[in-house]
């Protein structure tokens, strides 16, 4: 019988973004969080270069305030699929002095890892970073290009981005001058969970229904740990949650939810009145948290 | 489910921001928490509606002067289609913003002021579309509710837009008239009883009947991105050229000859992942392998044996420039066409285009920002090509600043 393919267009116009990263730059790496939309980019490199290994690094930049789950189940990944992992801490940055922990009760590294993001770009010579940001998150990530050029301190022009046709890919930089890539630009998050269950593709245990010790906070429900500040009047409950997307412990809030599996998690997103980036206190910051953000060299 | 690449088009004002994040909104796509955000900002800035733009504009230049300065990309569903919307800027300083935006869109929406009529940027905007082939057109004239919903304007501006049709150099497009109000919902995801005297359908409702899956079937084309090699023992001899296929599908077996060496070889296997297929469909990212042994690198194209395209070592193609610095003869640019890139040099602008239709003037011999004109290349090495209109990846091409590395053009061969 003859097999045809018919392929799942945002999973092919991923790969053709992986092949040109690694056709156009020397040194590309990717950006991995652990979370579920970095956890998707492996995959689709994976299946972009096989029989081939994966062609570049795996840059973590570490917080020190991760939720261990996301920690084990990264080195298990790397492990498993014999990548190379690159870690860079936060802390190394606090420690030298570059810059100074946030105090107080909104106190988050968050806005720390820039630094430490681009000392490692630096460092290693990175021309080409490999992000898993969709457009469908927020209103400044909507306006960005597949290849996204940054100027030699990281930031992002957003008034001035180049022009981007068809499929042609412009990644020509200056030295010192590097590009974001954003393969899974058009995926909305319920294409990236639709894609996990098809694929079934292993993800952290905090993405599913478990108790957690939390308080809440601003309508928000935070993780109890000794990483977060809390005010003696919050109070600590034990509930049944789950995270929507997963930065550190600081930044990112959970959900309740009784979803253990994909296809709940799935039917949970497809009947949700609250946007993913709705449990992100990063964000919450103001109107235009993200933007700052990115024009300073944040992923 | 079928995906819809939508682009907007139309001046400044006109209400594109404000449609899109309407549509957002009817189809229930708008999440508490960015609505709320959208009520919020509203308020703050005094307004007793909900200002929907804000769904889209989102950086902070644009809130604060109420444009939209770059392309928006917006992501919603029915039960019927995804949908991919470029919101698009109508200011004419953002003109490759929208070209961008308009690359992408297999149907496009233009709207019009209803108190304002078909001007300027409506000319340049519908001729983008004529040049970039979107198949589709909805014009929509917006503001419905502030001419009284008025028939006669509505038909005065069919009459006009018209006019300009008669004119495009695209025949097979299609275009389709729609009266809304963006702001209050009118004909916008539902038929408004506003204005009884529009038989048509609403804009939600005709793009969900678009069929936009039967692109043309044309010769197929596969640039080779990268060559895959990999370093395990078992994989030793390996050679699989990795790339997307356009215009028709590939099956193991066919004869194939690469381009531009012309040397021929039989298709092997066609591997997605770890599966190999007889087959493979138009769209696909697949790797390649061949019966021979052949040196093969990236930016060659693999073609059928008897599809094997024009050659050349010069080019006129229609070109849309998007730099500050003009296009001049003389000035060497780099060409990208596929996964290609050659050095091109400028012999002569032919002729600078009018957006508005009234024809070519031969006389300036230059492009500047936002002009397209017909431009003659000499090429340092021969390019095999097709035209934009019998294939849009063969027929495309940009052209790279080499100062600034930035994409200062885009190329249309005609
Ligand atoms: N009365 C009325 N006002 C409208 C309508 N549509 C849009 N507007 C208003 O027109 C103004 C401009 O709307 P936008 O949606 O920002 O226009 P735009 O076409 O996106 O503008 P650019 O992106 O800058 O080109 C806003 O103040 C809208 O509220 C409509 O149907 N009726
Ligand atoms: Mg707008």
């Amino acid at each position: 019988m003859s097999t045809i393919l018919k392929t799942n267009a945002l999973e092919s116009e991923a790969i053709y973004i992986f092949r040109e990263v690694v056709a156009q730059f020397e040194n590309p790496v990717l950006l991995f969080s652990g979370g579920k939309d970095s956890i998707t980019l492996v995959r689709l490199a994976q299946k972009a270069f096989y029989p081939a290994k994966i062609p570049f690094p795996l840059l973590h930049v570490d917080t020190g305030h991760n939720f261990p789950e996301t920690i084990e189940f990264r080195d298990k990944l790397v492990e498993e699929l014999g990548l190379n992992l690159i870690v860079r801490h936060v802390q190394d940055a606090i420690d030298e002095g570059k810059v100074t922990e946030e105090t107080g009760k909104y106190s988050s590294r968050n806005m720390l890892q820039t630094t430490t993001l681009l000392d490692a770009i630096e460092e290693f010579k990175f021309d080409a970073c490999i992000g898993g940001a969709r457009r469908d998150e927020e209103k400044a990530r909507a306006k960005e290009r597949i290849f996204s050029v940054r100027d030699d301190f990281g930031q992002w022009d957003e008034k001035n981005q180049r022009p981007e046709l068809f499929d042609l890919l412009n990644g020509k930089i200056e030295i010192g001058q590097n590009v974001r890539v954003f393969p899974i630009s058009n995926w909305t998050e319920l294409d990236v969970w639709s894609y996990i269950e098809k694929e079934k593709i292993e993800i952290p245990s905090i993405y599913f229904s478990h108790k957690r010790k939390t308080f809440v906070r601003d309508g928000l429900i935070w993780s109890a740990s000794k990483y977060v500040y809390r005010e003696e009047d919050e109070e600590v409950l034990e509930r049944i949650v789950r995270f929507r997307t997963v930065g550190d412990m600081t930044c990112t809030a959970a959900v309740e939810s009784e979803a253990d599996t994909i296809a709940r998690i799935v039917s949970e997103i497809k009947t949700s009145t609250i946007s993913e980036r709705g449990a992100r206190i990063d964000d919450k910051r103001s109107e235009a948290a993200m933007e700052k953000r990115k024009q300073q060299g944040y992923f | 489910m079928e995906v819809l690449k939508i682009a907007t088009a139309g001046s400044v004002d006109d209400g594109k921001s404000t449609l899109i994040g309407r549509l957002l909104y009817d189809t229930k796509s708008l999440t508490d928490d960015k609505l709320e955000a959208i009520e919020r900002n509203s308020k703050k800035k005094g307004y007793d509606y909900l200002d929907f733009s804000l769904a889209t504009d989102g950086l902070v230049a644009e809130r604060e002067q109420g444009i939209t300065i770059d392309v928006a990309h917006i992501y919603f569903s029915t039960r019927k289609k995804s949908y991919i919307i470029a919101d698009t800027p109508g200011h004419v300083e953002y003109t490759r913003n929208m070209v961008t935006g308009a690359s992408q869109a297999q149907a496009s929406i233009i709207l019009i002021d209803a108190r304002k009529g078909v001007i300027e940027q409506t000319y340049r905007h519908f001729f983008i579309n004529n040049l970039l082939r979107v198949k589709h057109v909805i014009v929509a004239v917006n503001k419905m509710d502030l001419v009284d919903y008025d028939q006669s304007v509505f038909e005065n501006i069919k009459t006009d837009f018209e006019k300009l049709n008669a004119q495009s150099s695209y025949a097979e497009q299609e275009v389709t008239f729609i009266p809304i109000s963006a702001l209050k919902g009118d004909n916008v995801a539902q038929k408004s009883d506003t204005m009884p005297w529009f038989k048509g359908e609403s804009v939600l409702d005709y793009l969900e009947a678009l069929k936009p899956g039967q692109e043309e079937h044309t010769a197929a084309r596969f640039p080779v991105q990268t060559v895959i090699r990999p370093k395990q023992d078992e994989f030793h001899d390996y050679r699989g050229y990795a790339g997307k296929i356009y215009g028709s599908s590939l099956k193991v077996g066919d004869a194939v000859t690469v381009l531009p060496s012309l040397t021929s070889s039989k298709i092997k296997t066609i591997e997605f992942f770890d599966q190999k297929y007889d087959e493979a469909v138009a769209g696909s990212s697949v790797t390649i392998t061949l019966e021979d042994d052949i040196n093969i690198t990236r930016g060659d194209v693999l073609v059928k044996s008897d599809e094997v395209p024009q050659s050349s070592k010069s080019l006129t193609a229609a070109v849309c420039w998007m730099d500050g610095k003009a296009l001049v003869p003389g000035a060497k640019y780099e060409i990208q066409h596929n996964t290609n890139r050659i050095l091109a040099k400028i012999d002569s602008v032919e002729s600078v285009i009018a957006t508005d239709y009234s024809g070519e003037d031969g006389s300036k011999n230059q492009l500047t920002l936002n002009e397209i004109g017909k431009v003659n290349f000499k090429l340092s090495k021969n390019l095999f090509y097709d035209t934009y209109a019998e294939n849009k990846a063969g027929g495309s091409f940009i052209l790279i600043d080499l100062q600034s590395n930035t994409t200062a053009g885009v190329g249309f061969i005609g």
